[in-house]
């Protein structure tokens, strides 16, 4: 398309720009803002007709004016991609942070990305282990899954899922993950942190960095985690990577989500968010799985913040019907003092099943699992019970199962930071040791057969005989 | 009608306005220089409004929209089974062929395979009287089930001639005397019902090996369910377990807005599945529509009346259909997000004020009716809802649960116990009983409404002691209630709770239902006796035989030994009162 550059800019509105008398523009297309001062904006267009194209400007509005320049560039958003993207640290619109030269491009890649056909994926089924007990044990995590972290506040996730980043890998497996790390709206507090721990470990080099903090434009954050996406993809599908995805917050996108939505004056749904964030979020998410005919696979970590510990608010609710599952940071637990804080009972894995089981975890971990799940869910409705009667109108099998949900939040859930445990010798048995503590006759969960093969007491007592 | 041309005037998402066309509503036109597909949704002065079925980034003002003439139509004939579609009938394996594993945009594909040749054979004989809906001739479609070739609606005469053989499906098989040619294939706009002559009350259940919705909550055939829950409460395995298990002939399923993984859950597995009822892959019986969450949200908008065309086609035949949508939140949601590119006045939580209309219009395409043939045919439809924060006052649930006649209510809280399914049975209901009762009482059990009955009276009963349980612990209650408690318990965790990834336990018949229910009364009744004889509770609950009674229904072959079980329960029972 011609450089043709238009100052018929009518109306500046928050993060929107609009302008008329243009030739044709398509949806979707980028544009660049030339300003009076030689500085250059860029953005893309919202809508698009004969009369009047919308504008949104990923650096914020500031200091445009009727007389600025627009000049269509006549193609959508696109990245580019190559393997030198490992170890680089980008900004929110993908050039460099580092102070490093700009990426080679083997490929200009869009960042809408297309939708995989359901047809051929490829069922996720191969157990990740985190090393962490209550994911391992209790959400297991598979590879190609998008299981976020629902968290509040004041809570520890980003340390979580710096864990998972460190520990994660495939039982009988050498295949490391490449780590694509998507910030938005951040502080700079929290990107050191996570920076100075991907350096520590020795991690950064296999990583991707995309980073827009919270004094990054606000805008530019609908983008990031698409360039983030745009790579993974590129680097699991051409390039055979296993990439783990960690995005955050997904809750500082939403909010650009619902400031453009305003900009626009449209219709709100529900708490002023735009009416299509399912839509927006699920190509997101979506782009997380395995394709048949390729190595690669991009697992997904997102982390938002539920804005006052609400699970119902539209940013997690929406998420929990896209993702596959979710884990649930707990400020009870954390103000316990316990680390990971994660609240097993609100959490879930949905692609569990295909992961566990012989062969791929362990025989038992299924049932083991329903009665960790069973037993704690119990124990902790009995700690209100005692509140009120006290533990004296307490029959034995609910004394059990209440001291039971003690110990297993002070002995599997707690673990140190940088303690790895095995799923076979340092999770499932540790979950047997502990509900040794209930008897037998309660776990009714547990086939028998198991309980003869793994139950520490009960099968002692057959290999004596 | 003329080809006449315009062209695009604005694009704002899925939502382009065309002007230069005088297009009929629903009229279904191609966009733009790659011809993308539409559908006309509004006409306003000369603009007409069009949603698009795939990704519009890049394309401009000034590019062509073409008229069809058409509206929305699915193809219909030999070839469907088996299949899996995306929201507007395209075949999925067809599009990877023709662009890969993304869904790239522009393709055009037929719903069916226009050239697989079938074993056409003639039923009408030349000479006979034909009319719309009547069979004309049948064809093997797959192993289980037989294409039953119909005269299509608005067409009916005398056979001029009729030929069996071998055939694709577009090529004609029946000519009328008037000059009509009867291909295999009909076409038919997806938004219209299609026409029967009459509806029948639903009398006869759809069985579907799931315990609490079989024998507590019946939906039947013809009828209508709604499943609302929050997210991770097991609504899709819910409505995976009655696509595997129930009784109908022909299951269409629905991926509406579902997530691209567990989609591939269900295209992976099903193919493996043996359908109960004929041993042969279930797949068989089977349709799919898969239109993921990412995937365009117009086409997600027309993937439900895709789906329910279909079902009404097989239908028409004389097939009992069940049809599962999950999720019509997913739709719903597709409603409001093009209404808000329209920018139409909102109703409630910015859904479209005709959100409740079109739910209801949905819903009513269900029914067991005579069709234009005269058998007897049935579409059963059970929607998956996802009410946000599972709060089911939103709109989308109440509008469905104002149509709808059996509810099946799941709850987070049980599944976070992993009760499964976690249907809550004190808020659940179904309307349908009433008029089943006497299937029942023909076709199980004669008590078997009783047995009903009391099991729901002692689960109601049993909410009712919990919450003085709540307040001064089980050991204060007589033991006669203590007693009740402990039948509850075994009414939810041996009844109730059902693992859908057992093999055995995933299905159990109407048969063992009944039976399991009786053991749970028999187990009661004999407490009771034996408690009265001076037995202690605890050695009462304890035995071991009921332990082996209640473990047993994960083996084969429990139905054959339930009642030796039961006996030898009762009898240990018997024993703890003579220890005393």
């Amino acid at each position: 398309m011609s450089g043709k550059e238009y100052r018929t800019i009518t109306d500046v509105k928050g993060p929107l720009v609009f302008l008329n008398k243009t030739e044709p523009v398509s949806y979707g297309e980028i544009v660049q803002l030339m300003l009076s001062d030689g500085s250059i904006k860029n953005g893309q267009v919202l809508d698009t007709s004969d009369d009047q194209v919308i504008v949104q400007v990923f650096e914020g509005t500031a200091s445009v004016d009727r007389q600025t320049g627009v000049k269509f560039l006549g193609d959508v958003f696109k990245l580019p991609v190559s393997k030198g993207l490992i170890g680089r640290i980008l900004d929110g619109a993908g050039r460099p942070r580092d102070g490093g030269p700009d990426i080679v491009a083997d490929e200009m890649a869009d960042i809408i990305g297309a939708a995989i056909n359901p047809y051929s994926r490829q069922s996720p089924e191969s157990f990740i282990q985190t090393g962490i007990s209550a994911i391992d044990a209790c959400t297991s995590l598979v590879r190609g899954q998008k299981l976020p972290i629902f968290s509040a506040s004041g809570l520890p996730h980003n340390d979580i899922a710096l864990q998972i980043a460190r520990q994660a890998k495939l039982v009988g497996s050498d295949d490391d993950f490449v780590v694509v790390f998507c910030a938005m709206g951040i502080t700079a507090e929290e990107y050191n942190f996570f920076v100075h721990d991907l350096e520590r470990t020795g991690a950064l080099e296999n990583s991707a960095l995309f980073v827009n903090l919270a004094d990054d434009p606000a805008v530019e954050r609908l983008i990031t985690p698409r360039l983030a996406l745009t790579a993974a993809e590129y680097l699991a599908f051409e390039h055979d990577y296993h990439v783990l995805v960690i995005y955050t917050d997904m809750t500082n996108y939403c909010e650009s989500l619902r400031q453009i939505g305003a900009a626009r004056e449209e219709v709100p749904g529900r708490r002023g968010y735009p009416g299509y964030m399912y839509t927006d979020l699920a190509m997101l998410y979506e782009r997380a799985g395995l394709v048949k005919g390729k190595k690669g696979s991009i697992t997904q970590f997102p982390i938002l913040t539920m804005p006052g510990d609400d699970i119902t608010h539209p940013i997690p609710d929406l998420s929990g019907y896209i993702t596959e599952g979710q884990i649930v940071i707990s400020r009870e637990l954390h103000q316990k003092g316990i680390y990971p804080p994660i609240n097993v009972l609100p959490s879930l894995s949905r692609l569990m099943n295909a992961g566990i089981g012989d062969g791929k975890t362990r025989e038992d971990h299924k049932s083991v699992s329903d009665q960790l799940y069973a037993a704690y869910a119990q124990g902790r409705e009995l700690r209100g019970l005692v509140a009120i009667v006290g533990e004296d109108a307490l029959n034995e099998r609910d004394l059990q199962l209440l001291k039971f949900a003690d110990i297993f939040e002070d002995q599997f859930l707690r673990q140190s930071r940088d303690e790895d445990r095995s799923i076979s010798e340092g999770t499932l048995d540790l979950a047997w040791n502990l509900l040794s503590n209930i008897d037998t006759k309660y776990l009714v969960r547990l086939d028998q057969k198991w309980i003869d093969k793994y139950h520490p007491t009960e099968k002692s007592s057959n290999e004596e005989e | 009608m003329s080809k006449e041309n315009g062209v695009i005037y604005r694009i704002s998402g899925p939502v382009v306005t065309a002007v230069g066309i005088s297009p009929r509503m629903y009229e279904v036109v191609r966009v733009g220089d790659e011809g993308l597909m539409g559908e006309v949704i509004e006409l306003h002065g000369d603009q007409s409004v069009i949603q698009v079925y795939e990704e519009t980034s890049g394309i401009k003002p000034g590019e062509p929209v073409i008229r069809t003439g058409q509206t929305l139509s699915v193809q219909l004939g030999p070839g469907l089974l088996t299949q899996i579609y995306d929201g507007i009938q395209r075949p999925l394996p067809k599009l990877e062929e023709t662009m890969g594993v993304f869904i790239t945009r522009g393709v055009d594909a037929d719903g069916l395979d226009l050239k697989r040749k079938w074993e056409f054979n003639a039923v009408a004989k030349k000479g006979d009287e034909v009319s719309s809906g009547q069979v004309i001739g049948k064809v093997q479609e797959t192993e289980t089930i037989e294409h039953r070739v119909m005269v299509p609606p608005n067409v009916g005469g005398k056979v001029k001639s009729i030929k069996s053989g071998t055939f694709n499906i577009t090529e004609t098989v029946c000519v009328l005397d008037d000059g009509t040619e009867i291909a295999m294939m009909q076409e038919w706009p997806v938004r219209h019902p299609r026409p029967f002559v009459q509806k029948y009350a639903p009398d006869v259940p759809l069985i579907t090996g799931q315990r609490i919705l079989d024998f507590l909550f019946p939906l039947a055939k013809g009828g209508t369910a709604g499943i609302p829950g929050p997210f991770g409460s097991g609504k899709t395995v819910t409505q995976q377990q009655l696509a595997k298990w129930s009784d109908a002939q022909i299951v269409v399923y629905i991926g509406c807005g579902e997530r691209g993984n567990e989609m591939t859950e269900v295209l992976d597995e099903f193919p493996h599945l043996i359908d109960p009822n004929t041993n042969k892959p279930l797949m068989n019986r089977t349709v799919m529509i898969a239109n993921t969450s990412n995937m365009p949200v117009a086409a997600r908008e027309a993937s439900v009346y895709t789906g329910i065309t279909i079902a009404e086609y097989f239908r028409d035949m004389g097939y009992n259909v069940a049809l599962m949508a999950d999720s019509t939140s997913r739709w719903a949601e597709a409603m409001r997000e093009i209404s808000s590119r329209l920018e139409e006045m909102p109703g409630e939580e910015g859904y479209p004020a005709y959100l409740s209309s079109r739910l209801a219009e949905f819903y009513e395409r269900a029914g067991r009716v005579e069709t234009l043939s005269g058998s007897d045919g049935s579409v059963s439809v059970i929607g998956a809802v996802s009410p946000p924060g599972g709060d089911i006052s939103e709109p989308v649930s109440q509008g469905t649960l104002r149509i709808v006649k059996v509810f099946w209510g799941l709850d987070a809280g049980l599944a976070r116990q992993r009760h499964f399914p976690a249907i809550n049975w004190l808020n659940s209901y179904s309307l349908y009983p009433q008029a089943l009762d006497q299937w029942y009482r023909d076709n199980i059990a004669p008590d078997f409404p009783e047995v009903r009955t009391e099991i729901s009276t002692l689960l109601q009963i049993e909410s009712e002691l919990q919450e003085i349980v709540q307040l001064v612990g089980s050991d204060a209650l007589p033991v006669d209630q203590q007693l009740t408690l402990e039948v509850a318990r075994m009414i939810r965790e041996f009844f109730l709770q059902q693992n859908a990834f057992h093999d055995v336990d995933t299905f159990s018949d109407l048969d063992l239902q009944y039976h399991m229910a009786k053991a749970i009364l028999s187990f009661q009744e004999e407490a009771k006796k034996a408690i009265a004889g001076g037995a202690q509770l605890e050695d009462v609950v304890n035995v071991p035989a009921r332990t082996d009674l209640m473990r047993g229904r994960f083996e084969k072959g429990y139905e054959e030994k339930i009642s030796d079980l039961v006996s030898e329960m009762n009898k240990q029972i018997d024993a703890s009162m003579e220890a005393n």
